[in-house]
């Protein structure tokens, strides 16, 4: 069998994004700001691609740990709106993992995993910005915010029990619509949403008096505030992977890929697919929630604008594109497609005016297209994703040699 | 007949028009094979869906082990002890054998979503009693070199005999085995001939549904005969052999 997309193979990936960018720069008469930072930052790929590889051992953990330190420094030299965008896409890895639970796990194909991350941020934002006054702790606002997004999750998810496949994707998909136009419209006769005009002002992450937003002096060091919470989100999505990984391979896990795998005999040996699939929606919705509340507090400021349909998209087809139910995978689909539109921005841009001494095509449409052409290719040539799990490989292997009795 | 496991009385099921089962009645005693053979569409296999909770029944019930089966859910049929495997089978396909197995300790296992995250030390230790009873299991119906293998690519005779032990997994006092034998070859056969035996022997009732009629006859230690719905006759396959009606219906001259 062929090895897949694997670590050795992200660093062949890193190389060929190296030979494109040498191309590039060449391309750039002059000094180019970016030049030394995309020099580094292709290192630091390199590096943890080789540290994926061995990433059973002690060396290859400490690789990819000091890898993940030093991002967010490098990236800095290139201004803090890099530094932004590693935080969102550490965000979308989050919002991937909670998703890849209902997906990937349980199988459930949910549509409307956005109403949830909504759900958090709104939370977030009513208890923590002066629209309501309301000023409560990190501490309690997390919680709740997974809580309350729990809730919703069990709320949709129970309708949905009956439904399989592409029914079970039209009603989340309209759960999600459902949602989004509440915030829309909960601005009158009482206003709780404030409506499209969203909140602003929401206060920031702050544990202790160390807030999250703005400069601070550490050990004589200047860390801004998109540092921060580069490594706040980093110690949660570790935690999600955490929770992921244990899940999956425990009995509720098993549990989840019999649904997955044939719902009448899973019925039979004795699971309660009612509990375990509201279970699985819960989990996913908890997740999302906490995420949509730091992307608040981040922001501060949301509106019914960021929660739209195609954000659920995007999440899904992060999921998809990176490898269902294989964790690695999905945070792989989620960094790349949060940062592909960026490099297209600063990267197509730049060129095309270099090439043609003008801008042919707006990088926000060639996003688009680069995006359907993307999945379309990953669907033709690696149908379980980028970087499937070894188990999903074999399925897809042997099935392709298999003679059926 | 020793204790009585499980009692039918009055089961009836129809759909649309079409009456699948008409007020069956039946007995099966703790300990025994009992086969359940009739011609196709009969209501063999409605029968299990009803016992095993898939279906509800539109009248009459199961009592099981003493106890009224409430058919509300399968999950819990299988909590009490009712075990099946399916004419078709169904396992999970894309999951290894021995998972196949663990999933089937789920009823008799309890760790739930803050042990496997906390990982702490009951859970380990249930994870690696299911684990072990899997294997034992594999062992037990003797496919135990195929544990690491997809469900889906094992051979057809060993996908029985999986769904068997992953039936077995859950403990059952009462094993419901439809149509194990079909497809199955005369070697296959006489194997799995050898296996329901000795799963009887080890404790567990048995109800078998069975087109192989010298299996049923040999096996079982009584049979009951099925057409359109009705229960036509329940006696020892002496018996029942002889019966006119059951040779008219089912068996032929």
């Amino acid at each position: 069998m062929k090895k897949a997309l694997s670590a050795p193979n992200l660093i062949i990936f890193g190389v060929l994004m190296f030979a494109f960018v040498v191309l590039q720069l060449g391309l750039f008469p002059g000094n180019y700001p970016m030049k030394l930072t995309i020099l580094y930052l292709l290192a630091l790929c390199a590096l943890f691609g080789l540290g994926m590889s061995f990433r059973q051992h002690l060396a290859g953990k400490l690789l990819i740990a000091a890898v993940l330190v030093v991002l967010p420094f490098v990236s800095a030299t290139a201004g803090q709106a890099w530094v932004r965008i590693l935080d969102f896409a550490i965000l979308y890895a989050f919002l991937a993992l909670g998703l890849n639970i209902v997906v990937g796990l349980a199988g459930l194909l949910d549509l409307g995993y956005v109403a949830f991350y909504a759900v958090g941020a709104y939370t977030w934002a009513l208890l923590a910005s002066p629209h309501f006054g309301l000023h409560l702790p990190f501490w309690v606002i997390l919680p709740t915010g997974a809580l309350v997004a729990c809730c919703f999750g069990v709320l949709l998810g129970s309708p949905t029990l009956k439904l399989r496949g592409d029914y079970l994707a039209i009603v989340t998909l309209g759960f999600g619509e459902i949602v989004r136009i509440f915030m829309n419209n909960l601005n009158a006769p009482i206003n709780i949403t404030n409506g499209p005009q969203g909140i602003t002002l929401i206060d920031p992450v702050a544990i202790g008096g160390f807030k999250f937003s703005g400069a601070t002096q550490i050990f004589g060091y200047t860390l801004s505030g998109p540092q921060k919470y580069y490594f706040l989100l980093l110690v949660l999505a570790i935690l999600v992977v955490i929770i992921n990984q244990r899940l999956q391979n425990s009995r509720i896990g098993r549990a989840w890929q019999a649904i997955r795998e044939d719902e009448v005999a899973a019925k039979a040996v004795g699971i309660n697919t009612r509990n375990l699939k509201l279970l699985a929606f819960a989990m996913g919705a908890s997740f999302g929630g906490m995420a949509g509340g730091v992307f608040a507090a981040m922001q501060g400021f949301v509106s019914p604008e960021s929660f739209s349909l195609n954000e659920s998209i995007m999440i899904l087809a992060m999921v998809v594109l990176g490898g269902m139910g294989h964790i690695p995978g999905v945070i792989l689909g989620a960094v790349l497609l949060s940062i592909l539109p960026e490099v297209l921005r600063y990267g197509v841009g730049p060129l095309q005016t270099q090439l043609f001494g003008k801008m042919l095509v707006d990088p926000e449409s060639l996003r688009l297209l680069v995006f359907g052409l993307a999945l379309v290719l990953v669907m033709r040539f690696k149908p379980a994703g980028l970087w499937p799990s070894p188990e999903r490989q074999r399925e897809l292997v042997e099935g392709r040699t298999e003679v059926k009795p | 007949m020793s204790e009585i496991l499980l009692q039918a009385t009055a089961v009836a099921k129809h759909f649309g028009g079409i009456k699948a089962l008409r007020d069956v009645s039946l007995a099966i005693g703790r300990g025994e094979i009992y086969g359940l053979i009739g011609p196709n569409g009969a209501g063999k296999t409605t029968f299990f869906n009803c016992l095993t909770g898939l279906y509800v029944p539109d009248g009459g019930g199961f009592t099981f082990a003493g106890a009224p089966l409430l058919a509300d859910a399968p999950h819990r049929a299988a909590a009490r002890g009712i075990a099946r495997t399916f004419q078709n089978i169904r396992l999970f396909a894309n999951m290894t054998a021995l998972e196949n197995v663990m999933v089937g300790r789920h009823v008799r296992t309890r760790a739930g979503v803050f042990g496997a995250i906390l990982q702490n030390a009951a859970t380990r230790a249930e994870e690696a009693a299911i684990r072990q009873k899997a294997i034992d299991l594999l062992h037990y119906v003797r496919i135990e070199d195929r544990a690491d293998d997809l469900a889906k690519n094992l051979s057809y005779g060993d996908q029985r005999r999986l769904e068997i032990a992953r039936a077995l997994a859950s403990e059952p006092q009462l094993l419901c085995l439809d149509e194990p034998a079909a497809g199955m070859n005369a070697t296959e056969t006489e194997g799995l001939r050898d296996l329901i035996d000795g799963i009887r022997r080890d404790g567990t009732t048995i109800l078998l549904i069975e087109h192989d009629v010298k299996l049923v006859m040999g096996l079982c230690d009584r049979v009951a005969v099925l057409d359109y719905g009705a229960l036509v006759i329940e006696d020892v396959p002496a018996v029942v052999q002889k019966d006119q009606r059951v040779i008219e219906a089912y068996l032929g001259a």
